[in-house]
């Protein structure tokens, strides 16, 4: 709990204004918690004076940390393909396996995926566990929990890292919890601290408005998700050499009791553009509806969705589910591209919530270039086939 | 049916900012509010008890004043409210909430169906409800868009996935996590107001659920904030210059370090 | 302003604010453009328990008096005033039920429309009896146990869409403003028909129909009240319902002057937000001042109609004419404020000021409301 101590407090207040939840305050000549307390932490690194502290009476710890070694990744196989984050995660993976010189490993689970282990270590693995069932050609969350943890059981690696997508941030805390282990969500940077090898998670919370950095000081493995399209993946190596290993599955483990009555795949229309983490808008600026494919091309490439202003939905280049701003939608994506929209206020409110915001627009005064995180003055005609194609290139 | 809906008081995320000059968070203003998610898992609580009967338990895990999103639920149709609450239970990531949790709901006799909102919207980890599921060992579904053909033994719901979606039978007991898109969660009448203000919210200590001490809160945590820092201000904007290669390489670069 | 409400008032106003906020503001554009009636709306409002407001607790009712009424409007027109024109029409329509109507009436409908399982409306108007009420032509004729009816109703709020009726019918042509009588007509009735919708400037998403009776024929019992009390009934009706239209002003005028305050601080010419500007400052200033005399005029309006049902009319009057005159005027001043984006559709202002028109007309035009406080006057000072 917090302790306060009386006799280095001032009384200052500094304490107060930095507690979100309204539970540490001054009365008379000394602060106060309340029942409110989180126990976040962030009055005691703002007192100026030292006089608070955290006290834990019993720390869970776990005693074999020492046995874990190792990078471990979980890689997505859906729709006869291994989703691209799984590279990613490779890439990142490979970095931190090198930096405390351990091996890197993947699981893919999946129904006959025997064919994937070569890409996988020409992208950096080591090894490569292949749970290969019948029943793990769709996704079920039972089975797929339990085949990643009698991996991570046997397999005891100091790091396990899935991508923050439907499948890993539905399967893996399900995995944590049932191995003890700390995990964090959706993390957008990782690094090993040279000091101790501990992982260092950082990840944004309260709708991106703040960034925290997270550890787990006392179990292993540490696991994260990680956000899709933040790692970059390494260039693939088929000259890379590793083990493939067929992992065991007794019939127990493969039992699930979700049926999977059908899998639907969503047209362009059906997508609720409120819901995507990455939205690419066309405006008047494109001119004809015919620049919508255009838009669609970065869309697809950057994993995300496509998004209108006024104009262009009134011009009838796209129907009205894709509009955002006062008379549409508000969306709060994690990447917002605006190419030809000016930016009057009308649009704005609709989007000013996303994380980063990229305009593209022949017009330098335009105003959307006033609420943008980065800005290319240009003819959008031009600039969007130069970034599919860079972007296509990175890819590769 | 016996169903069980579990919510959590959170800041207006919108209005929470980090002072960049202070480093601290500013709560001046900000709202304490009923998770928007867990409003949408009450309300399709609340449309399955109307169809099929039963009862909503609403559970909440928090402070005293996280009593306010109790009341608010059974205003808004929930039939009672328990109170989960503890100064040992400050400081709990997602594991320890979710140990916590399925005591509670253990404590309260379980329940045919456990409904969590997706994630709460100050930590945006989507956790819990998975965590729980593996707790109480039920088979559970994330993500849910829709429920369809609830029974006394199944449940079918349609699970979003990030290209679509998946329709799933899953037996009872089971839990599921909801998107917005499955409902429009109702506004609490009048009558529903006047039962709330008279409710008694039952509370649980930490004693009373049978948690170990050394899995709840702080202390049952793997998990440890270290650092919380501002992200790169929109202030720091920048309008590149240059040919549009020029342009686009300096734009790719950019993403590659934010994202 | 703090009008210190009690706890149940405060309950009214944010439910009410619950259901504008997330019901009505999202789709108000839409049904204003689409020309369509709110039935989704209405249905969550019946959900909310807000119909229950108007009608007495032994009927299923909240018991909330003139002062509850009108603070559910208020929040109500915030979002919409076509929405809350929809909402008031089932109050309008029952209150001669509620004023006149037997026992047995009152068991038979006013749980229905506490519930929001029905709706009302209200039948006085016909093409050539606007202001002058006794301009009537329907009549109702005894034909056994029965009566038939014969007329066209028009301009009905809530005709087509609403399933109870109170018609205002001559029983004895002969006998002028005493040959008056109210009737309720229910959906289905035997000649009752709905004849064409109207297509209004503003207020466009309520239902606005004829209403037409052709050899209309009902039970003897759908007489309210005595034979020949109709005008008396008609005109208790419009004194009750009159703060109500006055609560829509009011809030209407504040949602044009919120709208009107938010845009003028973010948008910037010659370097500053607008709202920087003297000349600017000067309307909105002008806004809330008239917005929150409005205000307590039609709170203490409402409140003494509360206390003194039998000495409403003046007040009513007073409170309708100045909250919706300020009405027009504020909403007004803010497609000023808001200039040229006021204009557009894109921005709600425009279609404040649409809606705020008609508020100065039904019920009553204001010229007539003058008429009635300059008659009042002239009785209080004989």
């Amino acid at each position: 709990m917090l302790i306060i101590d009386s006799e280095k407090c001032t009384a200052c207040g500094i304490c107060e204004t930095s507690c979100a939840f309204g539970a540490i305050s001054v009365v008379a000549d000394c602060a106060v918690v309340t029942e409110s307390c989180t126990l976040c932490g962030a009055c005691v690194d703002h007192c100026p004076v030292g006089a608070l502290r955290i006290e834990i009476a019993d720390k869970r710890t776990q005693a074999d940390i020492g046995e874990y070694v190792g990078i471990m990744v979980f890689a997505e196989y859906r729709h006869g393909k291994v989703a691209p984050v799984s590279y990613e995660l490779l890439g990142i993976g490979r970095k931190l396996a090198d930096k405390r010189g351990v091996k890197l490993s993947v699981v893919l689970p999946g129904g006959a995926v025997a064919a994937y282990a070569g890409d996988l270590i020409a992208a950096g693995a080591d090894t490569v566990f292949l749970a290969e069932h019948p029943v793990l050609e769709q996704f079920r969350e039972d089975v797929y929990a339990r085949v990643l943890e009698q991996v991570i059981r046997e397999q005891k690696p100091e790091v396990v890292l899935a991508g923050a997508t439907a499948i890993g941030r539905s399967v893996i805390p399900f995995v944590a919890t049932a191995i003890d282990a700390g995990l964090t969500a959706d993390c957008t940077h990782l690094e090993i601290r040279e000091e101790d090898g501990m992982l260092l998670q950082t990840r944004p919370a309260f709708g991106g408005n703040i960034m925290a950095t997270i550890e787990c000081p006392h179990t292993r493995p540490q696991m994260a998700t990680v956000r899709p399209k933040v790692m970059a993946p390494a260039e693939p190596d088929p000259s890379r050499k590793g083990e493939v290993i067929s992992v065991q599955l007794p019939q127990h483990l493969v039992q699930s009791k979700i049926e999977v009555l059908e899998t639907v795949i969503n047209t362009e229309d059906q997508v609720n553009i409120q819901e995507v983490e990455t939205l690419v808008a066309g405006g008047r600026g494109l001119d004809s509806p015919k620049g919508f494919a255009l838009i669609r091309e970065l869309a697809s490439e950057l994993g995300g969705a496509v998004a209108a202003s006024r104009a262009a939905v009134d011009s009838g280049w796209i129907p009205y589910p894709h509009q955002v701003g006062q008379t549409g939608k508000t969306v709060s994506p994690k990447l917002y591209i605006a190419c030809g929209i000016s930016g009057a206020v009308q649009h704005a409110v609709g989007m000013q919530s996303a994380e980063i915001v990229v305009a593209i627009n022949r017009d330098k005064s335009a105003p959307i270039f006033d609420i943008a995180t980065y800005g290319v003055v240009g003819d959008l005609y031009e600039v969007v086939p130069q970034l599919i194609k860079r972007l296509q290139e990175i890819k590769k | 049916m016996k169903i069980i809906v579990c919510v959590k008081q959170v800041p207006d995320a919108k209005d929470v900012r980090l002072d960049p000059k202070t480093n601290t968070l500013a709560r001046e203003g900000v709202d304490a509010i009923m998770n928007p998610y867990d409003r949408h898992a009450l309300e399709e609580a609340v449309a399955i008890k109307e169809k099929q009967g039963g009862t909503v338990t609403v559970i909440t895990m928090g402070p005293p004043q996280a009593e306010t999103v109790l009341r608010e639920a059974i205003a808004c149709g929930a039939d009672d409210g328990v109170l989960i609450s503890d100064r040992a239970f400050a400081g709990a990531d997602t594991w320890a909430t979710a140990y916590t949790l399925a005591k509670a709901v253990q404590t309260l006799g379980g329940a045919d169906l456990i409904l969590c909102g997706k994630q709460a919207i100050d930590g945006d980890t989507a956790q819990v409800g998975p965590g729980l599921a593996c707790r109480l060992q039920v088979p559970y579904a994330t993500c849910v868009q829709k429920t369809r053909n609830v029974t006394a033994t199944t449940i079918e719901v349609e699970r979003m996935m990030d290209d679509g979606f998946d329709v799933l039978r899953l037996p009872l007991p089971a839990l599921i996590t909801v998107v917005k898109d499955i409902n429009e969660p109702r506004v609490a009448s009048l009558k529903g107001k006047m039962k709330a203000k008279k409710a008694a919210i039952r509370q649980l200590s930490a004693a009373a659920i049978g948690a170990d001490p050394q899995c709840i809160g702080l202390a049952g945590s793997p998990t440890q904030v270290v650092r919380v820092f501002p992200p790169e201000p929109r202030g720091n904007r920048k309008i590149f210059s240059g040919s549009v290669e020029e342009q686009v390489e300096q734009l790719v670069a950019c993403l590659k370090a934010h994202l | 302003m703090d009008y210190f409400f009690t706890e149940q008032q405060q309950m009214i106003i944010d439910t009410a604010r619950e259901i504008t906020n997330e019901k009505i503001i999202p789709v108000r554009a839409e049904l204003d453009e689409k020309n369509q009636f709110p039935r989704e709306i209405l249905h969550d409002i019946a959900k909310a328990d807000l119909f229950s407001v108007f009608v007495p607790e032994e009927y299923g009712g909240f018991g909330g008096g003139c002062f509850e009424v009108v603070l559910a409007l208020e929040e109500l027109a915030r979002g919409c005033v076509g929405v809350a024109t929809s909402f008031a029409a089932s109050a309008l329509g029952i209150f001669p039920v509620m004023i006149a109507g037997s026992e047995a009436q009152k068991q038979k409908y006013l749980p229905d429309i506490a519930s929001g399982a029905r709706w009302a409306a209200f039948g006085l108007t016909e093409s050539n009896a606007g202001s002058d009420a006794s301009g009537i032509r329907t009549t109702a004729v005894e034909d056994g146990e029965e009566w038939v009816l014969n007329g066209t109703k028009q301009w009905i709020t809530n005709g087509g869409e609403s399933q109870i009726y109170t018609i205002i019918a001559l029983t004895d042509p002969n006998k002028g403003a005493r040959g008056a009588s109210i009737f309720v007509v229910e959906e289905g009735d035997p000649g009752f028909s709905y004849g064409k919708k109207e297509d209004k400037m503003g207020i466009r998403s309520s239902a606005t129909r004829e209403l037409i009776l052709k050899d209309c024929r009902i039970p003897k019992d759908r007489l309210v009240g005595r034979k020949g009390t109709g005008f008396i009934t008609v005109m208790k009706t419009l004194d009750m319902s009159r703060p109500g239209i006055a609560s829509l002003g009011i809030g209407l005028a504040q949602a044009a002057l919120d709208e009107a305050v938010v845009y003028a601080k973010q948008r910037v010419q010659f370097g500053k937000p607008i709202i920087s500007f003297q000349a600017v400052q000067h309307i909105l200033a002008d806004m809330a001042i008239q917005l929150e005399a409005g205000r307590a005029l039609v709170y203490g309006a409402a409140k003494h109609i509360d206390a003194h049902p039998k000495d409403m009319s003046k007040v009513s009057s007073m409170c309708k004419v100045f909250a919706t005159d300020m009405a027009m005027k504020v909403t007004t001043d803010a497609v000023q404020v808001l200039g040229g984006y006021g204009y557009m559709k894109e921005y709600p202002v425009e279609k404040m000021m649409r809606d705020a028109k008609i508020l100065q007309i039904y019920e009553g035009t204001n010229q007539i409301q003058r008429n009635v406080i300059g008659q009042e006057l002239n009785k209080e000072y004989s």
